[in-house]
């Protein structure tokens, strides 16, 4: 197996990074580009960027965005929100980005994820699966779906995604750690890699989320700070956490 | 300055090939032309999309014959991911694609670990660590380096084929595309 990712994810909005609670009182607290390039200079595995706004008007911000990244860092990124047809997700990719992630979307016709995969290959399709108690929640946690996390996920990965993004809606937020139950039956269910998502608030989170899934999104416990993501790979070394050497 | 032509099969990300190059101080130019291909420094047949569509886009814009006739020449050819599966002989991908056959063997599925394999692995004898994105991995005797038992690297004549992304493997990624524009 590959060596353990670590995947900073920076909310953005309008072209920027944002930060509040989602649709509600976002903040703009700096520039992606530049932030991205920090992360990976800081030896950020890998990078996801979710567009929390999503809407049709943003699609052109977000492409230029992608391309600007994609002009400044040499390592993978992921890029979701609005992804509703399979030529969102091609548009995403010309424009440089590695991976594309769909939720809701998908939720409502599974068939996308055929589309996707099809079009650009399982390797570069990721399917985010938020939960609550085990079941699957659509728009952004706004929407019971009546689906348990393990099932979607199996659905998922057998209709072509090539990877699932795990996060937990309960332990979002919290810092308490990542909800390792779950993580454990989605990763049982599926034979693509797991990211898992919600609840890093100290280095131990991490390190106990990554013996169960291949990879951890960190968000809060980053604060936006590349810096902080350098102690941690460090701390994680240092607990035996096989991180790649990214000099 | 090293002239390349990234060869463009019209899937996906070859901007990041480019941008990668670029960034190393090479001329380049992504590129459907055959002529384009024929008398660049060094040709890059890029990873992304699916070996059927790639083959038939190489195909109709006689890419296929033209980097074929560089490698007869002897002349630098990089092929990257996909790009490498395409080089041989065959790919039982979308239910089994001839190659270009410029390397002896063919491309299989992975059937151990998680499929697709993602993420960064170390790469022997490189003793680096490079970012992989892959479902199916070469099987051939032209093996040049592995990564946890999987052909990473392969050699044959001028053709140099990597499974690994260098464009996407940071600063070790970029050490080894700068290799690949100073050829010793």
């Amino acid at each position: 197996m590959p060596l353990p990712r670590l995947i900073p994810c920076l909310d953005v909005a309008g072209g920027r990074v944002v930060k509040g609670v989602r649709f509600q009182g976002l903040r703009d607290v700096g520039d992606p580009v530049e932030l991205a390039a920090a992360y990976s200079d800081a030896g950020a595995d890998e990078l996801v960027f979710l567009d929390v706004e999503a809407t049709v008007a943003g699609r052109g911000a977000l492409r230029d965005l992608v391309a600007r990244v994609a002009d400044a860092v040499s390592i993978p990124f992921t890029v979701g929100g609005g992804v509703r047809r399979v030529e969102d997700g091609a548009a995403l990719l010309e424009a440089g980005a590695d991976r594309v992630s769909v939720n809701s979307a998908a939720l409502g016709r599974p068939s996308l994820v055929e589309e996707l995969a099809a079009r650009l290959g399982s390797q570069a399709v990721v399917v985010a699966v938020d939960a609550a108690g085990g079941e699957v929640f659509s728009r952004a946690g706004g929407e019971p779906t009546g689906r348990r996390a393990e099932e979607w996920a199996h659905e998922a990965a057998e209709r072509g995604a090539g990877e699932i993004l795990l996060t937990s809606i309960d332990a979002d937020g919290t810092r308490d750690g990542y909800d390792l139950p779950l993580t454990r039956r989605v990763a049982d269910a599926v034979s693509v890699p797991v990211i898992a998502s919600g609840g890093a608030g100290a280095p131990e989170h991490v390190a106990e989320a990554l013996e169960v899934a291949q990879a951890a999104l960190l968000a809060s416990i980053l604060h936006e700070n590349p810096a902080r993501l350098g102690s941690l790979r460090d701390e994680l070394r240092a607990r035996g956490v096989p991180l790649r050497d990214a000099a | 300055m090293t002239r390349v032509a990234v060869c463009d099969y019209r899937a996906g990300n070859v901007r990041s090939v480019a941008v990668a190059l670029l960034r190393l101080g090479a001329d380049v130019e992504v590129t459907r032309s055959p002529e384009a291909v024929a008398r660049a420094d060094l040709a890059v047949l890029p990873g992304v999309g699916s070996a059927r569509a790639a083959m038939a886009a190489l195909r109709e814009d006689g890419l296929d014959e033209a980097l074929r006739a560089r490698v007869a020449d002897g002349r630098a050819t990089l092929g990257i991911c996909l790009g490498l599966q395409l080089a041989l002989e065959e790919s039982e991908e979308d239910g089994g694609v001839p190659g270009l056959g410029l390397v002896p063997g063919r491309a299989r599925r992975l059937r151990r670990d998680r499929v697709p394999r993602l993420g960064w692995a170390p790469v022997e004898p490189l003793g680096e660590a490079f970012y992989f994105a892959h479902s199916y991995a070469a099987e051939t005797p032209a093996a040049t380096a592995t990564s946890e038992g999987i052909v990473a690297e392969v050699r044959v004549g001028s053709f140099l084929g990597v499974q690994f992304h260098p464009e996407k493997s940071g600063r070790a990624g970029a050490r080894y595309l700068e290799r690949c524009l100073s050829p010793a």
